[in-house]
């Protein structure tokens, strides 16, 4: 048998059992090799289930950084007896299997192509534990101690990183550093060690941060000026406005009072939610909900009030995967058409698609800002794989002389001045009217916001050029938006290439290493990944410019792809679809196969063609 | 006819409030509903309680959902901001902008379909979270727009105009108000104004979830013969028990009254509500009570109105939630963005 060898370069998968502790655990184990400067890439697995339910939870070694799911796992740690069938199946040929040997398994229950590693983890806790809940929990800081000695993880920086978790806790430190120091000192005393996968230091971390893109857009939201967060809970976005809660009690107590610069309502349901939203917006609050697909059907009608009355506000759907409850605990981009068009009637929505926890950080507060200025829904659109999953990403930033947009304004003073007012008045030729506050000025600028048609000056109107006038300046609007929200970034291939390939969101980092593993495959593709919707005029430019443009989704209908097609009036044949929608995050490995694939037909028929 | 503008002059001696504005000053466009809709006579009485009170009537927000009773806000308060938002979802939009600014009076108008049937639970919740707001409910017991379907608070065995017999439980809102948390409930008649525009103008100054159920008759599908929400019913079995007196002064009342006809209740704002009670037994701050007595009085087809309950020391959201005084929409960076320094110490805790 070819056992694996590889240094800072392999997948280790935990199979683990839902409430058992496991993941604080599991998160030291990732993080120790973040300390060592090895990049690491975890990611959760679990079901729509709070205690005894399996969970999975895979790390992603690799010192080039690539952290997108690799697929495959070199190493499995089988703490969970339910899913050993399966789990064992899964484990590379060379493979490690780490697992509690306490009860002897018969020999069917094993595989022979892989290496398999016992250790009495059940019997060592029970020896040393009498407290039931005790041997659960430190079974799995021994399994850490274990791998430690196992993979050559700097022991040091595990206990630092116990050190900083129960700084202030004593009582519970030591017993963590002795349950560490008991796994690594009978894997030194008992097992070969090292085993063929190693971590070694490296300094490929650098000022990275480790966060999961629910707090990083909750913060986002802290320091884009929102004041109001309506929400209802929801699986996977419910720790968003959790963390915009834990970060607004601590940036947002006035220190003398006592009393909140903000507002966070747990709403009876999504209707309610977004309706507070909308209220808050409509009021000149910055307001936002989290929510997930299903939340975002419950929300269209008001979505539709919300841009046919031109109310700000900003939705951070943090997609699972679809239709109807769906996978509630899995990953999708599938909600893409369902915002982009979301209501009934004539419609269009900003949509924007953060890459990671940084970008999730950005484009919270850059959707205030566009929220008030185009005074209309945007969404930010990220997903499970970014929002719950803790993720090496850029550090935080934020400009001090950065001012927020409020948009415009039509203040008292410009009202006293004789400014003409129309609320749904296009002045400027961007089709973004001037709005009030309400109880701006005694009687001027006073209006009435409704749902049905009007015009320019707020009055119920069902005559046709009124209406015309008011759909057709929303067009303009949202043409005028192209331009406002963050643009395409373009990654060109070395070598020149007839292929380019469009993805977004949660795609980057898979394509990311997928851009190499295709050039080394002999085909090169250029690359633009989309950061918004409406499309830039980069995007229609990018596709003219290629011969054939794949687009990279997770989904199964190809919905950016669609709206290409229908916003941008591409032809069909012109983009093609490559589609990952099991619910598990795409990979680099899948990418390349299925460009490769797909050139390669592509190639036989400009062959055939020329033959012809 | 809102094709005809109404005219903006008024007579110069019109009697102007301690604010400078005259009665006319709070009216809005005409209205469109059919002649002698009860809901022009709410928004008449809207107008007198907020001019009797001299508030400014651009610092009122008036919010509705869909329907006839929803147009209405666009009739009342020309010079406020008015938002006619979906159906039945009035409260949470209110409740989104009565967090925005605190310092609006919030105005909420809704119909019997718009908070009884589809936004019945937007109207339970808000009351549940003590929205700083006056919840008005004009209740025909029909569906005025779509032509005359039942709607939920049709009372059993009431006839529609076609002389079909409701077979539905009725649903009573102001008993729901008080369960569901309401510190004011009302329940009053668009034919009173009497009682009815001293009852908005305690509701207003009330600070909490004020409710309102006002039967409000719909001449067009809803006033005849074997309803129970007609002119001539209501009328007929009109059970007021007390009159409502509002006092501006905040200074302690020391008028006695005869022993058990009148009770004085101090709201959180310092004024004083004179109830002259009509039915010496009622006792409109105590809650069970208050809920026995209207459900008795319904089981014998009787409409208890007045003022059927007040929790004077009640609190709202903003207190609940600890909020600051200063109105969210008038923070800007300085007060909400914690900057870059911050910033950099987050950072380095998570790494």
């Amino acid at each position: 048998m070819n056992s694996i060898t590889a240094v800072n370069d392999f997948v280790i998968k935990f199979a683990n059992i839902n409430g058992s502790g496991s993941a604080s655990a599991n998160e030291l184990f990732a993080k120790s090799i973040l300390r060592m400067g090895v990049p690491v890439s975890p990611r959760n697995i679990f079901p729509s289930n709070i205690q005894g339910l399996p969970t999975w939870y895979e790390v992603r070694v690799n010192e080039r950084g690539w952290l997108g799911r690799r697929g495959g796992v070199d190493m499995l740690v089988a703490m969970n007896p339910q899913t050993w069938d399966a789990d064992l199946k899964e484990i590379e040929p060379g493979g490690y299997l780490f697992y509690d040997n306490s009860k002897p398994l018969p020999a069917s229950k094993f595989r022979t192509d892989i290496n398999v590693i016992g250790m009495p983890l059940t019997e060592l806790c029970n020896a040393t534990y009498s407290d039931p809940r005790q041997r659960q929990l430190f079974k799995n800081i021994i399994y850490v101690g274990a791998l430690s000695a196992l993979l050559e993880i700097d022991p040091d920086a595990i206990a630092t990183l116990i050190g900083e978790q129960y700084k202030g806790k004593e009582k519970l430190l030591a017993p963590n550093l002795n349950a560490l120091k008991m796994g690594r000192d009978w894997v030194i005393e008992n097992l070969p060690h090292p085993i063929g996968l190693r971590v070694q230091k490296a300094d490929n971390v650098g000022d990275r941060i480790f966060v999961d893109g629910n707090a990083a857009a909750g913060l986002g939201c802290v320091y884009g000026g929102a004041t109001v967060c309506a929400w209802y809970p929801i699986t996977p976005s419910s720790s968003l406005a959790e963390a915009f809660q834990k970060y607004c009690a601590k940036f947002r107590v006035d220190p003398e009072t006592g009393q909140h610069r903000y507002a966070i309502i747990q709403a009876e349901d999504e209707l309610a939610s977004i309706g507070m939203v909308i209220g808050a917006g409509w009021n000149g609050a910055r307001a936002f909900t989290a929510t997930s697909g299903p939340g975002v059907s419950l929300m269209s009608e008001f979505i539709g009030l919300a841009y046919f009355a031109e109310i700000p506000m900003t939705i951070i759907n943090v997609q699972r995967g679809g239709p109807s409850t769906g996978m509630p605990t899995r990953t999708q981009q599938a909600d893409v058409l369902a915002c982009a068009y979301a209501s009934h009637g004539d419609t269009k929505h900003v949509l924007l698609f953060p890459e990671d926890p940084h970008e999730c950080f950005l484009h919270a507060a850059a959707a205030l800002d566009l929220a008030d200025r185009l005074q209309t829904p945007v969404f930010v659109m990220t997903d499970l794989d970014i929002g719950m999953n803790q993720r090496l990403t850029k550090p935080f930033e934020w400009d001090d002389s950065r001012h927020y947009d409020r948009g415009k304004i039509m203040t008292a003073e410009m009202l006293d001045a004789g400014t003409q007012f129309g609320r749904y008045l296009d002045v400027d030729g961007d089709g973004i009217p001037f709005r009030t506050y309400p109880g701006t000025h005694p009687d001027k600028g006073g209006y009435f916001t409704r749902g049905t048609t009007k015009n320019a000056y707020a009055t119920y109107s069902e005559a046709g050029p009124d209406y015309i006038y008011n759909v057709t300046r929303l067009l303009r609007k949202f043409d005028t938006a192209k331009n406002l929200v963050p643009q395409p970034v373009l990654t060109k291939s070395a070598a020149p290439t007839r292929y380019g390939v469009i993805y977004y969101g949660s795609t980057s980092p898979a394509m990311a290493e997928a851009f190499e593993a295709l050039a080394a495959a002999g085909v090169p593709v250029d690359g633009l990944r989309l950061q918004a919707f409406p499309f830039s005029d980069v995007v229609a430019d990018f596709i003219a410019e290629h011969e054939q443009v794949f687009v990279v989704e997770q989904n199964r209908d190809g919905q950016v792809r669609s709206l290409l097609v229908n916003e941008l009036g591409v032809d069909p044949a012109h983009v093609l679809p490559v589609l990952h929608y099991d619910g598990t995050p795409i990979t680099a490995r899948f990418i390349t196969r299925e460009i490769s694939t797909l050139t390669r037909a592509l190639d036989a028929q400009t062959i055939k063609d020329k033959v012809a | 006819m809102t094709y005809i503008a109404k005219p903006k002059l008024h007579h110069p001696a019109l009697q102007t409030n301690a604010v400078g504005f005259t009665r006319r000053d709070y009216e809005g466009r005409i209205s469109t509903l059919c002649a002698g809709c009860g809901h022009d006579s709410i928004s008449a009485s809207i107008i007198q309680a907020c001019w009797e009170l001299s508030i400014e009537p651009h610092r009122v927000a008036k919010l509705s959902g869909i329907g006839c009773s929803s147009k209405t806000p666009d009739y009342f308060l020309g010079n406020s901001h008015g938002f006619n938002t979906v159906h039945g979802r009035m409260p949470s939009v209110l409740t989104g902008a009565n967090l925005a600014n605190r310092d609006l009076l919030y105005l909420g108008v809704s119909g019997d379909g718009d908070s009884a049937s589809i936004g019945l639970g937007q109207f339970a919740h808000a009351m549940r979270r003590a929205v700083n707001m006056v919840y008005i409910l004009e209740n025909n017991g029909v569906y005025g727009l779509t032509k005359g379907q039942f709607s939920a608070t049709a009372d059993k065995g009431s006839a529609s105009k076609k002389g079909v017999a409701n077979a539905d439980s009725p649903l009573d809102t102001a008993s729901l108000a008080l369960l569901m948390g309401a510190s004011f409930v009302g329940r009053s008649f668009s034919g009173d104004k009497a009682q009815l525009v001293p009852l908005i103008k305690a509701a207003i100054n009330h600070r909490g979830a004020a409710f309102i159920d006002i039967v409000s008759p719909c001449v067009a599908f809803n006033n005849h013969p074997g309803s129970t929400k007609s002119y001539d019913y209501v009328r007929a079995h009109n059970e007021a028990v007390n009159r409502l007196d509002i006092i501006e002064g905040r200074d302690e009342i020391t008028t006695d009254y005869a022993a058990g006809t009148s009770v004085h209740v101090q709201q959180h704002d310092g004024t004083w509500l004179r109830l002259h009670k009509v039915d010496t037994s009622y006792d409109a701050t105590n809650k069970i009570a208050a809920m026995n007595y209207i459900q008795e009085h319904q089981a014998r087809g009787e409409v208890v109105t007045g003022l059927l309950y007040v929790d004077p020391k009640a609190e709202e959201l903003h207190a609940n939630i600890n909020t600051v005084v200063t109105p969210f929409n008038k923070l800007g960076e300085k007060e909400l963005c914690p900057g870059s320094a911050a910033l950099a110490k987050l950072n380095a805790s998570m790494r």
